[in-house]
């Protein structure tokens, strides 16, 4: 069975012949080259910033590939997150930074965890829409209450303070940036070893074998409402990180297309692959701002057109192609000692 | 509430009902043979409507009586069928029909996102509305209430055709057999001499005619917007769940059942209106997993 959520193994410690040395190596350079970002190319720093809020919301969409599911709602979680930052913000002017963040992330938890109780009866075609569904109707309470949620328009999300501090426009990016990259690193990380845990190992059984899961005892449900809140939870980081940094929430966090755009990133990067969640983010978001100019009325059908091609032949993502690069570099390296590019 | 207020809400049901059980059905008739849930199912619905406008205007601009725009409908539904949905099977699904679930949903979700962008492409973002066909059959007064006969006699009608139709079809013509036998063992069905890929391209256009058809028998009554497509697939998914995926008749009850529940809101809570379809879904689904004519599918070890 060779489907686009098997990544190859990617549990990174585990990788046979020296690849793990390498691969660490790669992240930490492209984690410092991201983390220069604001020196190098400061005209870059908000769209990456941008970028890695999504990576963030992404991983919570691979969390779910992991264990052969695909959710086209998350995007749920994302807007719950970011309204409840928003909510906190008005009745609490001048909260903390952290207080949003928890707030968001509350938010997100309590309400993966409804849905999650529910949608956990379900696999595949039923688990995807049933989530669509849920996120269609959060959509529409936003845009029909709007005397509460502002509609349409949404609402404005003013700067937090940082630990008591209020700070300039400049700074609080700054601040935002460096915090979106350790929570990048750090649920990235959290998240690779929460798949090479037993409970992460049997929530990858229910994409193998979820009867022999019963078999042995174990509840899929469970386990599967588990890895849920993880990835709404991630969802809701994203969500949260997002609406700080562009200081307003609108019904289009919570949009289909938004969603959409989360399962393509995870299978652009590599479905399942936790780098590949960031890497796949980064590269869309950039392409995206400069495609826009010339293809903006034509966006959703190229993205539509290259999911296409991606799931039909290149199946395992970015991630798949750059193990490949890798695998094949160190093959030639070994025997021919020359620099495969 | 009273009488005249109850009758609106009841015909407003009816008839809203009769529009998503005809797109419902397709959705419910492609996912029964095919075991593929087909997402651009709502794009196909937005071309027809689209479609039926756009033929609609250029017809009576040439000085057609209004009643032509019903051949015409009938015309766009097998236009989005033909250079729609037989290319979609062709070309795609023929490939993943061994793939995982998932990976299928996938398949056609892009599909879905290609399909939106090129209704804005070729149609715009403005509105249309194009309401001929619904005045050229008139209006009927029951009980003091005047209504459309388009809305309340003509919609209802053809979706009772088309449900006993699609039976009669699929039970009691040869090709309907065919379809039935290839869906209970494909296999067994190929070794008999039943060319399976056939059968499977006929069934989803026809889905896909219904979809469009679904489409064009509702462009008179709203206006076309784009996001229809999307808001119709989730709802059209909500009537195929709560009766149970592939449930034909089963369809027909949950849409009236959601057609109602959602014209009644209209007049009681209208805020909520758009909700009641899902409430109504996961009310039934929490209590009957399976939907409510599904039966729980035996597990394959």
């Amino acid at each position: 069975m060779s489907d686009i959520s098997r990544h190859t193994t990617a549990r990174g410690d585990v990788k046979s012949g020296g690849m793990p040395s390498l691969r660490a190596l790669l992240t930490l350079l492209a984690v410092l080259l991201l983390a220069a970002v604001p020196f190098i190319a400061p005209s870059m720093q908000l769209l990456i910033n941008l970028a890695l809020a999504k990576g963030i919301a992404v991983l919570g969409v691979t969390v779910l590939l992991r264990a052969g599911q695909v959710s086209f709602g998350h995007a749920l979680f994302f807007g719950i997150s970011a309204y409840a930052g928003a909510f906190l913000m008005a009745s609490l002017p001048g909260a903390d930074l952290i207080l949003v963040l928890i707030a968001g992330v509350l938010g997100a938890a309590l309400s993966g965890l409804l849905v999650g109780l529910f949608v956990v009866r379900y696999r595949g075609i039923f688990f995807g829409m049933l989530n669509l569904a849920f996120s269609m109707i959060f959509w529409s309470i936003l845009e029909k209450f709007y005397h509460v949620t502002g509609g349409a328009d949404g609402i404005r999300l003013p700067r937090p303070t940082v630990l008591g501090m209020a700070l300039e426009r400049s700074g609080f990016e700054a601040v935002i940036f460096y915090l979106s990259i350790a929570l990048m690193v750090g649920l990235g990380w959290f998240t690779l070893r929460w798949f090479a845990s037993p409970v992460g190992q049997i929530f990858q059984t229910i994409k193998t074998n979820e009867t022999r899961l019963e078999y042995l005892g174990l509840s899929p449900k469970r386990v599967l409402l588990s890895g849920y809140l993880l990835s709404a939870i991630l969802c809701g980081v994203g969500g949260s990180l997002m609406a700080m940094t562009q200081g307003v929430v609108t019904p289009e966090y919570v949009w289909w297309v938004r969603s959409a755009e989360m399962v393509f990133i995870a299978v652009l990067g590599g479905a399942g692959s936790v780098r590949g969640a960031f890497i796949g983010a980064l590269i869309y978001e950039i392409v995206r701002v400069y495609a826009s100019a010339y293809a903006g009325d034509i966006w959703q059908m190229l993205l539509g057109a290259f999911l296409l091609v991606i799931i039909l032949f290149a199946p395992k993502g970015i991630m798949g192609i750059a193990d490949g690069l890798i695998h094949r570099g160190g093959k030639r390296r070994a025997t021919t000692a020359e620099e495969a590019r | 509430m009273n009488l005249t207020i109850f009758l609106l809400a009841l015909f407003d049901g009816i008839s809203y009902a009769a529009l998503v059980f005809i797109v419902a059905l397709g959705l419910t008739l492609i996912f029964g043979v095919m075991r593929i849930l087909n997402v651009a199912h709502g794009s196909l619905y937005a071309i027809g409507a689209y479609a039926t406008v756009s033929l609609t205007g250029f017809f009576l601009a040439l000085g057609f009586a209004p009643v032509f725009a019903f051949p015409l409908m009938l015309v766009s539904a097998v236009l989005v069928g033909v250079l729609l949905g037989g290319p979609i099977e062709w070309l795609l699904l023929r490939r993943i029909y061994d793939k995982p679930e998932v990976l299928q949903l996938l398949v056609t979700f892009a599909v879905f996102m290609i399909l939106e962008d090129v209704q804005r492409l070729l149609w715009g973002t403005q509105p249309y509305f194009q309401a001929s066909a619904l005045q050229a059959l008139g209006n009927v007064t029951v009980f003091g209430v005047t209504y459309t006969v388009y809305q309340l006699i003509l919609l209802p009608l053809v979706a009772i055709c088309l449900l006993f139709g699609l039976r009669f079809f699929l039970r009691h013509t040869v090709i309907g057999k065919l379809i039935l036998a290839t869906t209970e063992d494909r296999e067994a069905a190929q070794s008999i001499g039943i060319d399976a890929d056939r059968v499977f391209l006929f069934t989803f256009v026809v889905g896909a005619v219904l979809a469009g058809l679904g489409g064009a028998l509702a462009s008179p009554t709203t206006s076309i917007l784009p996001g229809m497509g999307a808001d119709m697939i989730v709802l059209s998914f909500a009537v195929v769940a709560t009766a149970g995926l592939g449930q034909i008749e089963g369809a027909a009850v949950t849409a009236l059942m959601i057609g109602l529940g959602r014209s009644f809101a209209v007049y009681v809570w209208p805020e909520v209106a758009v909700l009641v379809p899902y409430l109504i879904m996961v009310l039934v689904l929490l209590v009957r997993p399976e939907g409510l004519f599904g039966s729980p599918v035996a597990r394959k070890i």
